[in-house]
């Protein structure tokens, strides 16, 4: 496992006291905390190097574009893209997903065909592609999960004979953890006839990432769950595809040349990178990115999925609990739910020994239906959780079931 | 540091076990849902009005879709506005939200809820029942969610 006592003196977050206790937080799947290197990079951004990016013939703006573009080779890098030019910097991967949903879906789709996304998607992942069927009086196909909480393979297969045009679906699941097998799923889609749309954002902060092993065709990140700063993000796309998408958004920067009535489009990836960009996220991320190179992705993996295999032994003694989600092919998240308590009523709780977990739909209300509850307590891991943390969780839970006197059901 | 117990008072844990008036009510000629998106929180009202009279009133709660906080307030809040003028039920909710506001304590058992003023994330789970309430009075027949009222 990590060396978790070395790695949390570099996160200025986790020296606060909860109520007099240390703060134990598991609510990384929604965002993780940031290491004072990546603070101390956006610190030292507006110090010394700001600039507008792209535009300026001083050298202060060049340093600034350097760094820009120094942060896409990085993302660029961590994730194995196909090229610098594959990566389009977003504000995440909601913004990602709409982008192409908005600039190859409105291309591509049209009445009759159909959208493929799955059950386990988180909403940023299905909405957008509401919208486009709506739009265009195409079919949105959900596929259906199993009991165990993986893609139902075989509606999946059965989804596929519609030859979708797109098909969507998570690397990591947020709700439930489960780790899909993405390769298998892009190769079958392709088979098919469709192009991939994989929402990364849960996967990219905890495992390895090569897209062009997936071979999938459309990646989408968040860099505020991988240590980085909010409102960081990408999508890496095949440049082919970026090639000949129309731009997601008119402004500065997008444009080759700008006619009266007309424009010229610049290239990949600026041509969907209208208006001054984010150049602070960016370089954040970088460092983030440096961070995590530095710990090794394959170690940051096995230590979650470690802590997650030790909360979930603990949790499954107390009587009552129940765990959902897969039992392997599973990342560092943990949903729960305990006997009649409310999900709602175990964060306060659990909130009052500074324990941070999420509790709720998860951004996941088709899902929820499925597993037939309206909401669960999700706990999730990261580089700077320790044994002490799932101790903690565990001990509160337990001290909500004395509270409640509850009734497993 | 606010205890815990001050939130979850024995009378809160107690409704939330055992909620009174939860039932359906077909026949009542004022109905009101409410929802909070936020957690899922999702109410039914039942209210027989019999000219100013609350005269019957009963909700229900989807499985699962209330936590022990909103169940408790929607349990209480039907017993101490059963039987009583509309007016009487509104002033309650007057004085409910203004006790989550900071202010003095409301009447009777609803100032068990005291506690919840601690809790600033919980206290739409106190104010979804009232809010239904004062729906269902006003017979708004919309739904009410606890992102379209300013003071939940």
């Amino acid at each position: 496992m990590l060396d978790t006592a070395k790695l949390r003196a570099d996160f200025p977050i986790l020296a606060r006291q909860e109520n007099g206790r240390r703060l134990v937080y598991l609510d990384n799947a929604a965002t993780s905390q940031k290491p004072r290197k990546v603070i101390d990079a956006l610190v030292h951004y507006y110090s010394f190097h700001n600039a507008n990016v792209h535009r300026g013939a001083y050298a202060l703006a060049v340093e600034a574009t350097d760094a820009y573009e120094a942060a896409r080779t990085a993302v660029a890098r961590f994730v194995n893209a196909w090229a610098r030019e594959a990566v389009v910097f977003t504000r995440g991967t909601t913004e990602s997903i709409n982008l192409v949903a908005a600039s190859w879906g409105r291309t591509h789709v049209s009445r009759g065909d159909t959208v493929v996304v799955t059950a386990m998607d988180h909403h940023s992942n299905i909405v957008p592609w509401q919208i486009l069927c709506q739009e265009k009086g195409a079919t949105l196909r959900m596929v259906e999960i199993t009991k165990d909480g993986r893609i139902d393979l075989i509606d999946f297969g059965r989804a596929l004979e519609n030859k979708p045009k797109i098909v969507a679906f998570p690397y990591v699941s947020n709700s439930l953890g489960t780790v899909n097998p993405t390769a298998q799923l892009s190769k079958l889609s392709h088979a098919a006839g469709a192009v991939t749309v994989v929402d990364g954002a849960q996967a990219t902060p905890h495992l390895r990432v090569d897209v062009q092993a997936l071979d999938c065709d459309f990646y989408a990140l968040s860099g505020h769950k991988m240590l980085g700063p909010m409102g960081s993000g990408a999508l890496i796309a095949k440049p082919a595809l970026l090639e000949e998408m129309p731009p997601y958004h008119g402004g500065g920067e997008m444009i080759e040349r700008v006619y009266d009535d007309r424009s010229t489009w610049n290239r990949i990836p600026h041509k969907f990178e209208g208006g001054t960009p984010n150049v602070e996220a960016a370089v954040g991320l970088s460092a983030a990115i440096a961070y995590l190179e530095k710990l090794g992705m394959d170690k940051v993996a096995a230590h979650e999925q470690e802590l997650a295999r030790i909360a979930i032994e603990r949790l499954s003694q107390i009587e009552g609990v129940t765990i959902y989600g897969s039992r392997d092919h599973r990342a560092g998240v943990v949903p729960f739910t305990y006997g009649d308590i409310h999900p709602h009523d175990l964060a306060t709780i659990l909130d009052r020994d500074g324990v941070c977990i999420r509790a709720g739909h998860h951004c996941t209300q088709p899902l929820m239906r499925r597993l037939g509850v309206a909401a669960t307590a999700r706990a999730s891991f990261y580089i700077y959780n320790d044994v002490d943390d799932v101790d903690a969780l565990v001990s509160a839970v337990r001290k909500a079931g004395e509270l409640f006197g509850v009734l497993a059901s | 540091m606010t205890d815990l117990s001050e939130l979850y008072q024995q009378v809160i844990l107690d409704h939330n076990r055992s909620p009174r008036n939860f039932k359906r009510i077909e026949s009542a000629n004022r109905k009101a849902e409410g929802n909070n998106p936020l957690c899922g929180d999702r109410i039914q009202l039942y209210v027989q009005l019999d000219g100013e009279t609350i005269s019957d009133i009963g909700f229900q709660m989807p499985q699962g879709a209330g936590c022990a906080i909103s169940k408790a307030s929607a349990s209480l809040m039907t017993e101490a506005v059963k039987g009583k003028p509309a007016a009487d039920a509104e002033a309650m909710f007057q004085a409910f939200r203004d006790m989550l506001a900071g202010g003095n304590n409301a009447p009777g058992k609803l100032a068990a809820f005291s506690g919840v003023r601690a809790f600033p994330s919980r206290i739409k789970c106190a104010n979804l029942a009232w809010h239904a309430l004062h729906a269902a009075l006003q017979n708004s027949g919309d739904p009410v969610t606890t992102e379209s009222a300013r003071d939940f």
